[in-house]
């Protein structure tokens, strides 16, 4: 768990050098991280419910924190997902810092440093050291939208900012309120999670109503869910592909991380009160996402939206209460994350290669560069869940552990994965088949750079989708303690349903 | 008739403050008979020595508990040790920022625009007045939040007061305008005494003596007037509300703070805050603690307003000091949240988020010296823009105050305003908590424009230039961004040092 610390101790060394020597300094540490990000994986015990590989350090005693880190299931298969993206989007996004305002090695180090701060993220297990990384980790992302970004790169990030500021400090109210409460209930003011996950039965139901919505708005801003979601189109549409990876695939995955991590957990009370009202939006963010989709002719912005509408799944299968629908949004924010890489990184080389982003700039493209469009073909089947990749296990989940507690929900859901079709098939056919349209005769295809990046993308999407055991084994014990906790146990389908 | 008693001073515990005061006065005779050619040098070693010096008695007397220390005037405890270093320290990293004469005019005495005038300057015949003044207002600081009875703090104020007046009006170029703003921060201020001695009248009339002791066990007893005791909270607080410009008693502070030399600006935004703080956490968490059913909702409401009338009001400015000016009235705002909360870590944290802040805000005047054209700073904030890609060390220095006035994490802005927000909210001051929280986030708004504008905005080109810091401003600029950082990483050892010592005796 000297991870952070590894990413970081090598930025240090980065800025003598320039240029090719940053991208490269870059890409080795992200695939050294990743390894030994695998090597924890393997040594993780699966059927422990426990944080595991804690290690913890004084910080600032007087207010009870702690440098405390420590990993669950959830945690371990997001970090994972987070340390294996991060170098494909180096190597992906080989050339994609020449546009920028600053330098290449600026680019790499704000990358790695955004790293870090996301390992932080999901694996500290002190309320106030996660708020630290959660907030801090703003800065790097602002910088990479605004400045390596196009279009109305600055405005698109400061909205970004803004938002995501407005919801931190909603959340830094609440953290001050527990802290507060903590003092009184405890011995002594604490913030570890684990304690402070004990005290919510000291408050009464004001307070953890209005302290779990500090919480849940700053999560829903980040995750983002309607009507919370409007920074998003427009970051994604400014940021470079790779940024937008980052931004979408990773830094999102801490607004449904945080849902489980501190909203579930700290205010189990509060959740089930507003069970309803949650899950009510998620599904307006299925249908309202889905619909914007289908409806938008810029290929960036269209897959911000198929993400909202993913989220609105997210948000369903962990406000449902069971735990398969609690397993299936873990996993969906797994494969999520590789899918939307494969759709955005596919995106930003026929973007920088046609030169727009437009969807019906592009026609034929199978004819023209027939691996390119293979890919691309392939992100949006995993996209809208094609039986057989690893969106398809998770959709599933999501919906089967929905239906046992909501079936009526769960119904309306499924015609988010019909609108998925839609929204997927129709850029697929016209950016894909039809006649090549004008200008795009002489484009090339992937070069091997380009192929080694996304191969392990496509590589997982699949794996996973056919044998997904191995990760699920990792998943389920944490889900099904998270309900446990809850104090929910899953609805035995009756013998009569159907 | 009572006979005369002979005052008993303790030496050891004014020492710090008679330091300071003997280097002022030195300091006027180095004025007046040091040749010109050895006079700045002469009077930055004099000052510095001089501050250290007090910093060094200040550490002796840490552990100090007396109340007579002048016949019950003065108080030396331990938040009175710790403000008194907290100025100390901020007003040598100013001090450096004062030696760079550039920024103050040659002959004060000249009308502006004279034949005088155009003469010293040419000649170089630079005086240097502003090194003893900035001596007598740090002695009258170091007075203000350790004076115990009424008359002793009514001095205090005028001690701290009457220099900076002055020192407003010292500067090089548009002068007028600094003129302007040395008189109408004397015409306020003195205003605002009047409202000081009125409410003091008052409290003496209520308890029959000025004695914070007195007026606290006056308190206790309950057997006086509550409506004169009202009344004369109600004025003492304006009086003090004036000084560190809560609203609605702000109106001076942009205009002073646009007006006067940046250096100057600095050292008062920063020193006088943490001294008038300082001085209210004294009366209201000792002499009026008990009748917090007088005050309590009266600064509560006067925090809400200038947290969020700062914030608001900042997002409308042009100049980068005017906005700086309404972001010191926001954070006024906080500081009274950490009186109001009236408790043990409302003492602590306010200590520390106005030492934190103090350090960064002369570290942001700093910045602001350096960005100049032909004809001086420049203040109008759209000329900033592209500074990022001219001169990107000082934009990201800048940045990162900016960001610690913001409260983002690893700062020590974020340290302070946590641990202030935590101690009002554990005193149930959730409005306030809440009030606090959404006026950072307006305030986050204007500080990330500057730093839109800097990074993100291509440089015009109009003779805008970062001159080449001098080693002394480097000194300065320096010294508070390492500060700023390490208060936000760090920060523990010095709250467990003020957790320590930060008891007040009553």
């Amino acid at each position: 768990m000297t991870l952070p610390l590894l990413g970081a101790g090598l930025i240090a060394t980065l800025p003598k050098s320039d240029g090719l020597a940053a991208k490269r300094a870059a890409l080795i540490t992200t695939s050294l991280v990743a390894i030994a990000t695998i090597a924890m994986a393997v040594g993780f015990q699966r059927d422990n419910v426990d944080m595991q590989f804690v290690e913890s350090y004084k910080w600032i005693p007087s207010f009870g924190i702690n440098y405390a880190l420590g990993i669950d299931g959830i945690a371990l298969v997001l970090i994972l997902m987070s340390t294996i993206l991060a170098p494909i989007v180096v190597l992906a996004g080989w050339n994609e810092a020449h546009g920028g305002r600053w330098s290449v090695k600026t680019f790499y180090i704000l990358i790695l440093v955004l790293e870090t701060m996301v390992i932080g993220v999901f694996a500290a297990s002190d309320l106030f050291l996660f708020y630290v990384f959660f907030e801090a980790m703003l800065i790097p992302v602002y910088f990479l939208i605004g400045g390596y970004g196009t279009g109305a790169r600055s405005a698109a990030a400061v909205k970004f900012l803004l938002y995501s500021l407005f919801g931190g400090l909603l959340m830094l109210a609440s953290i001050i309120g527990l802290y507060v409460i903590s003092g009184t209930t405890t011995d002594g003011h604490t913030f570890d999670i684990i304690k402070l996950s004990e005290i919510h039965n000291s408050m009464s139901s004001t307070t953890q109503n209005l302290l779990f919505l500090g919480f849940f708005i700053a999560f829903a801003i980040k995750a983002p869910l309607w009507p919370f979601h409007t920074w998003l189109p427009d970051a994604a549409k400014a940021a470079t592909p790779g940024t937008s990876v980052l931004l979408l695939g990773i830094l999102d995955k801490v607004g449904t991380f945080g849902m489980i991590r501190y909203c579930l957990t700290l205010f189990p009370d509060a959740s089930k009160t507003f069970t309803p009202i949650i899950l009510a939006l998620s599904l307006i963010s299925i249908l309202y996402g889905a619909f914007l989709a289908i409806g938008e002719r810029d290929i960036k912005r269209l897959i911000a939206f198929t993400s909202i509408s993913h989220f609105g799944f997210i948000t369903m299968g962990i406000f449902a209460m069971t735990s398969q629908g609690h397993s299936g949004a873990i996993f969906y924010m797994f494969s999520h994350g590789f899918s939307t890489a494969a759709l955005f990184l596919v995106a930003g080389w026929m973007i920088s290669r046609r030169g727009s982003s437009t969807i019906a700039d592009f026609g034929g493209l199978q004819r023209v560069t027939p691996v390119m469009a293979w890919m691309f073909f392939l992100a949006g089947m995993s996209s809208l869940a094609l039986p057989g990749l690893s969106s398809f296990v998770s959709e599933f989940l999501v919906l089967v552990g929905t239906y046992t507690r909501y079936p009526a929900l769960a119904i309306i859901a499924t015609f988010g994965i019909v609108l998925a079709a839609l929204y997927i098939l129709i850029p697929v056919q016209r950016a894909l088949h039809g006649p090549i349209t004008p200008g795009n005769e002489g484009l090339r295809d992937l070069n091997l750079r380009e192929k080694i990046a996304i191969a392990p993308v496509i590589a997982i999407i699949i794996a996973f989708g056919v044998y997904p055991s191995p990760i699920l084994n990792v998943i389920n014990p944490a889900a099904a303690h998270v309900i446990a906790k809850l104090g929910f146990t899953d609805p035995i389908p009756s013998a009569g349903g159907k | 008739m009572n006979p005369f008693i002979i005052p008993t001073l303790s030496y050891t515990l004014l020492s710090p403050i008679l330091i300071v005061l003997a280097g002022a006065l030195i300091g006027v005779l180095v004025e007046a008979f040091v040749s010109l050619k050895r006079r700045g040098i002469t009077q930055l070693v004099l000052t510095l020595s001089t501050l250290v010096l007090s910093l060094f008695q200040v550490w002796n007397i840490r552990g100090a508990q007396s109340n007579s220390a002048v016949m019950s005037s003065v108080i030396i405890d331990g938040p009175g040790v710790l403000l008194q270093a907290s100025i100390l320290i901020i007003s040598i990293i100013s001090v450096f920022l004062i030696a760079d004469t550039d920024n103050f005019t040659a002959l004060a005495a000249a009308l502006p625009g004279s034949d005088e005038e155009r003469v010293s300057l040419q000649s170089g015949n630079q005086v240097t007045e502003v090194f003893p003044l900035t001596l007598f207002a740090i002695s009258g600081m170091l007075l203000f939040p350790v004076a115990s009875d009424l008359i002793t703090l009514f001095v205090a104020l005028e001690m701290l007061s009457l220099p900076l007046y002055l020192m407003a009006g010292l500067s090089r170029r548009r002068r007028l305008l600094s003129q302007e703003a040395a008189l109408k921060y004397f015409l306020l201020g003195s205003f605002s005494s009047a409202f000081f001695l009125f409410g003091a009248a008052y409290l003496y009339g209520y308890a029959g003596n000025v004695t914070f002791v007195s007026i606290a066990s006056a308190v206790v007893g309950g057997s006086g007037n509550d409506v004169i005791l009202f009344i004369g909270i109600a004025f003492l607080s304006i009086g003090l509300l004036f000084k560190v410009g809560a609203v609605p008693f702000h109106a001076w502070s942009p205009d002073v703070y646009q007006g006067a030399p940046t250096p100057v600006t600095a050292f008062m935004a920063a020193a006088t805050k943490v001294a008038a703080f300082g001085a209210m956490l004294r009366i209201f968490y000792t002499a009026l603690a008990e009748a917090n059913w007088s005050w309590v909702p009266f600064l509560t409401v006067i925090a809400i307003i200038t947290m969020l009338f700062g914030s608001f009001v900042a997002i409308a400015q042009s100049d980068i000091k005017r906005m700086l000016a309404y972001s010191s009235i926001a954070h006024a705002g906080f500081f009274l949240t950490g009186v109001i909360a009236l408790n043990q870590a409302g003492l602590s944290a306010s200590i520390f988020y106005l030492f934190s802040y103090g350090i960064t805000t002369v570290g942001a005047f700093a910045v602001v010296t350096l960005v100049r054209d032909s004809s001086g700073e420049i203040g109008d904030i759209n000329r900033w823009s592209g500074l990022g890609k001219r001169s990107p060390w000082i934009a990201t220095i800048f940045a990162g105050f900016l960001l610690a006035f913001a409260g983002i994490p690893l700062t020590s802005g974020f340290i302070g305003k946590f641990s202030i927000f935590s101690a009002a909210y554990e005193s149930g001051a959730k409005n306030v908590v809440i009030a606090g929280v959404l006026s950072s986030a307006i305030a986050a708004f204007f500080y990330i424009r500057v730093i839109v504008l800097m990074f993100f905005k291509d440089p015009i080109d109009d003779g805008t230039s970062v001159v080449i810091p001098s080693v002394l401003t480097r000194t300065t600029v320096i010294a508070s961004f390492v500060v700023t950082i390490a208060l936000g990483v760090f920060p523990a050892p010095l709250i467990d040092f003020i957790n320590n010592y930060a008891i007040f005796v009553r």
